[in-house]
């Protein structure tokens, strides 16, 4: 038997996993992209799952909202990462120091 | 559920708004670049008319949508702010945009998504709307840092704020979803009700709901650049445009005050009790890191963004009285903090030119001698920022310290204190490179044929001086919002 507690704790895991991916990563950009959409993912389980619970389909609704927004952020956020790599012809992570202070 | 297109109605300065971004978006396509103006005076004439809709209607509060859009004299209060001081921005950053080849429809029709997405915010009665207004306000500005495409500093400015920005809004979204699955609801007012008190849901187990405060507090800190969420400030404000800078430095500030208003007060507004003590403790490391670290820059947009996280403190000292009087005094500071960053900002781009960014602090050294009347503004938006009085800036520190031991945070205030004085050394460095260090070049200083500029930008000054003796009718105004 599969209960809303397993829900939660999976959407916990993939959240802490995304949170994780965007603090330790220290090589790649496009990592922390992909971290970013699993912050929504698991995002999104949390509301499908205490919708199925509570029986109310407003969650559903708003995970279609999460999807399309998170579509939009991450085209904005690749557009942002092309126009980094021609200025700067990396794309690590560590070395985007020059703003410090 | 229904719609209904009545509810349009209510929201006409948003659709006014939208239509017009939408047209200009469009006319922009068919300019020549020497008719660029057209798109720079329809922008400023959208704000205008979107400003007027606002003003325009007397009707008492009400919702729309099911409750989705609150229409109420908070709300009202903040868009009058916003879209006159996007307006002004607008006014201000003509020139420097010009210069720099960045004269460009994209600018104006970003800004106006941008503001779109404010206005929504403030007026979210939803937590769908909460998430839909931030993230049309926030998409819309990471572009906006990107605009000029062929610094690298800006690109990676972008970067940063692109990131940390989506991190700030996956946790706050995860806040929500928990907040949902412990009442049941996305309707902040229904939230409010339901509390903690455990009618529906999972309400029994306020551990959901606390769970979900602690993100969306973190998340709301993130947006106001409070630390210690504030690392993508620094480097925002330093590697943006001028002219990006001065966008986000002021207007934002009133959205994230609605936004907070809205998710912490009259959503979550029965914890609290708790979320002030979570406030309380951001306000103190914003205050003391803000200000400390400032100390120790030389890039004045750097300084002005470390001046910034020590304001999201003092703001935060209002805000987490957690009653009305609070939140008039916390939206009075974000007013006033407004119009002081655009003041600062104002002179900056001013004294920029083709080639030439005034970014450091030694731009500004004897600039007394060189132009008086600008250095005096500049020494206003110091003095203010600083909280001398009679400045417009010492009456709003004034309430806000007042809101803070009023709540019974008398540590608080005076560590907010001690840091206001700490924070008169690095906005004195400033006017004290202007008016009796001597300048590099001693030439009288070559003023832009910018007239709406240096206008606006006087007037601007005046009022800060203007509003520190005149208050009374904009607290007033602020009491009212919050039905005192």
């Amino acid at each position: 038997m599969i209960t809303l507690a397993h829900y939660i704790v999976l959407g916990a895991v993939l959240f802490c996993i995304a949170v994780a991916g965007v603090f330790i990563n220290r090589k790649n950009l496009i990592v922390l992209l992909m971290a970013i959409e699993l912050m929504l993912l698991a995002v999104n389980m949390n509301f499908v799952a205490f919708s199925r619970y509570l029986g109310d389909a407003a969650g559903q609704v708003f995970v279609f909202f999460i999807l399309t927004v998170a579509a939009a952020e991450s085209a904005i956020g690749l557009a942002i990462l092309v126009v980094l790599f021609r200025n700067r012809a990396t794309i690590n992570v560590g070395e985007m120091d020059e703003l410090k202070g | 559920m229904n719609f209904n297109l009545h509810d349009l109605i209510v929201l006409a300065p948003e659709d006014f708004l939208l239509g017009a971004t939408c047209a200009i978006l469009f006319i922009d396509l068919f300019l020549k670049q020497s008719q660029r103006a057209v798109t720079h005076w329809l922008s400023i004439a959208a704000l205008l008319g979107t400003l007027g809709l606002v003003l325009a209607d007397h009707d008492p509060a009400r919702l729309a949508f099911n409750g989705a859009y609150i229409h109420d004299t908070v709300a009202a209060v903040l868009k009058v702010f916003i879209l006159g001081i996007v307006a002004m921005v607008f006014v201000f950053v003509r020139r420097y945009l010009a210069e720099r080849k960045l004269f460009v429809g994209e600018f104006y029709t970003l800004t106006l998504f941008s503001t779109l997405g404010m206005l929504l915010l403030v007026s979210a009665g939803n937590l769908v709307m909460v998430y839909l207004g931030l993230e049309l306000f926030a998409l819309s500005s990471y572009a906006l840092v990107a605009i000029h495409r062929d610094s690298g500093v800006a690109s990676e400015a972008a970067m940063k704020y692109f990131v940390l920005g989506a991190l700030a809004s996956g946790l706050l979204l995860y806040g929500l979803s928990m907040i949902y699955g412990a009442t049941g609801t996305l309707d902040l007012a229904q939230i409010r009700q339901v509390g903690g008190v455990g009618v529906n849901g999972l309400a029994q187990h306020p551990t959901l709901l606390a769970f979900g405060l602690v993100f969306v507090v973190v998340g709301v800190a993130f947006k106001f650049g409070a630390a210690p969420f504030h690392m993508w400030l620094p480097d925002v404000y330093e590697g943006s445009p001028t002219a990006v800078t001065i966008f986000i430095g002021s207007a934002p500030k009133l959205a994230a005050f609605g936004m907070a208003y809205r998710l912490l007060d009259s959503g979550l507004g029965s914890l609290a009790p708790h979320w002030s003590q979570m406030l309380a403790a951001l306000a103190a490391l914003s205050l003391i890191i803000g200000n400390l670290v400032a100390i120790a820059q030389t890039n004045i947009k750097r300084m002005l963004a470390y001046s910034t996280i020590s304001h999201m403190g003092f703001l935060l000292l209002g805000l987490l009285n957690a009653t009305p009087s609070g939140y008039a005094a916390a939206m009075f500071y974000a007013i006033c903090y407004a119009f002081m960053t655009t003041a600062a900002f104002g002179v900056i781009l001013l004294l920029s030119r083709a080639g030439f960014e005034a970014e450091m602090i030694d731009d500004f050294k004897g600039l007394n001698q060189r132009n008086p009347w600008y250095a005096f503004v500049m020494l206003l938006a110091m003095f203010s920022l600083a909280g001398v009085p009679p400045l417009w800036g010492f009456f709003a520190k004034l309430l806000v310290l007042k809101a803070a031991i009023d709540a019974g945070f008398l540590w608080l205030a005076m560590i907010a204190i001690g840091m206001a004085i700490v924070g008169c050394f690095y906005y004195l460095r400033v006017v004290k490179a202007m008016y009796f260090d001597a300048p590099a070049d001693k030439s009288a200083l070559v003023l832009p044929q910018d007239l709406p500029l240096r206008w606006l930008l006087s007037i601007n000054g005046f009022a800060l001086i203007a509003l520190g003796v005149l208050w009374g009718p904009l607290i007033g105004w602020c009491y009212r919002a919050f039905g005192l």
